[in-house]
């Protein structure tokens, strides 16, 4: 195993019907893409109303991880599910906005407690 | 042929190969432990790790690979240090330079975010390119 698969695997958790994936550190492009097809295949599994996607612990996003996010995004309104977008960093968000990168489509939250909030948990 | 000044401050650098896209990564880390030994603040650090991304990437999906040099360079006689990049590949070059750095335009349907963009998050920017021959772009953010 490379040295770097570990850390950039994400790990989803279903609480209730609300589904919180966890993007960790440096996630490269096949962990990206993965993620949005194991999110949406747990959605339609758990039938989940909502997502969570915790990102506290990403230090870039860069226009690919947006584009995944963004898509994320669209295919579980597609299926019925709300997402929040939840503990962004102040850097990355003003990277992503002077990128070019605004995610309007995207709800977002402060942090995990508020984007729970925001989903009805 | 589009030719601003790509010349590298620095005289040895570390080479590193983009041939997938765990390289992109290993490259974005590369590039953030030198911003960090500099002292680059958290913000020009993020934007630079960002612009490398992006870069690197570029290289991967539209020339099939190559390759990023990264050192920390000062300028002759200055006391300041700054974390310059350079990617390098043997590509089929950018056609439309103007338009490629507009947002939006992309050759292979992606968000035409990468090179505009980039060129907005580090302090200098520098392109050159032939088509058929390549294209070689170099960054600095200083500290
Ligand atoms: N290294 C390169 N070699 C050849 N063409 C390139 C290179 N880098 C960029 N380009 C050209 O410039 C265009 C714009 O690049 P840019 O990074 O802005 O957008 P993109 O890569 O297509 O999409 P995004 O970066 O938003 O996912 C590309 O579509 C491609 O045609
Ligand atoms: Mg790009």
């Amino acid at each position: 195993m490379r040295d770097d698969e570990a850390s950039s695997r994400t790990a989803i958790l279903a609480i209730g019907n609300t589904l919180i994936a966890t993007l960790q550190g440096s996630i490269d492009d096949r962990a990206a893409l993965a993620l949005k097809d194991d999110l949406s295949r747990r959605v339609v599994a758990t039938a989940a109303s909502g997502v969570l996607i915790e990102l506290s612990a990403i230090d870039i996003v860069d226009s690919f991880i947006g584009r995944v996010i963004a898509d994320i995004a669209a295919v579980s309104k597609l299926l019925g599910a709300r997402v929040v977008v939840a503990g962004m960093r102040p850097a990355v968000a003003i990277t992503l906005v002077e990128l070019g990168l605004e995610l309007p489509e995207v709800e977002t939250a402060v942090n995990t407690e508020q984007g729970l909030a925001l989903l009805g948990r | 042929m589009v030719s601003d000044s790509v010349r590298p401050l620095a005289r040895e650098a570390q080479v590193m190969p983009i041939v997938s896209d765990h390289d992109v990564v290993l490259v974005r880390r590369a590039a953030r432990e030198l911003a960090e030994e500099i002292g680059i603040g958290l913000v020009a650090r993020t934007k630079l790790v960002t612009a490398c991304s992006e870069l690197a990437r570029n290289v991967l999906e539209h020339a099939g690979g190559g390759r990023a040099s990264l050192a920390v360079v000062s300028p002759d006689g200055a006391r300041r240090h700054g974390v310059e990049v350079v990617f390098a590949d043997d590509g089929p070059g950018i056609g439309d330079v103007e338009r490629a750095f507009e947002r939006g335009y992309s050759t292979k349907r992606g968000l035409g975010l990468g090179l505009g963009g980039s060129r907005r998050l580090v302090d200098d920017f520098a392109l050159s390119t032939e088509p058929g021959e390549g294209t070689t772009i170099l960054i600095r953010t200083w500290a």
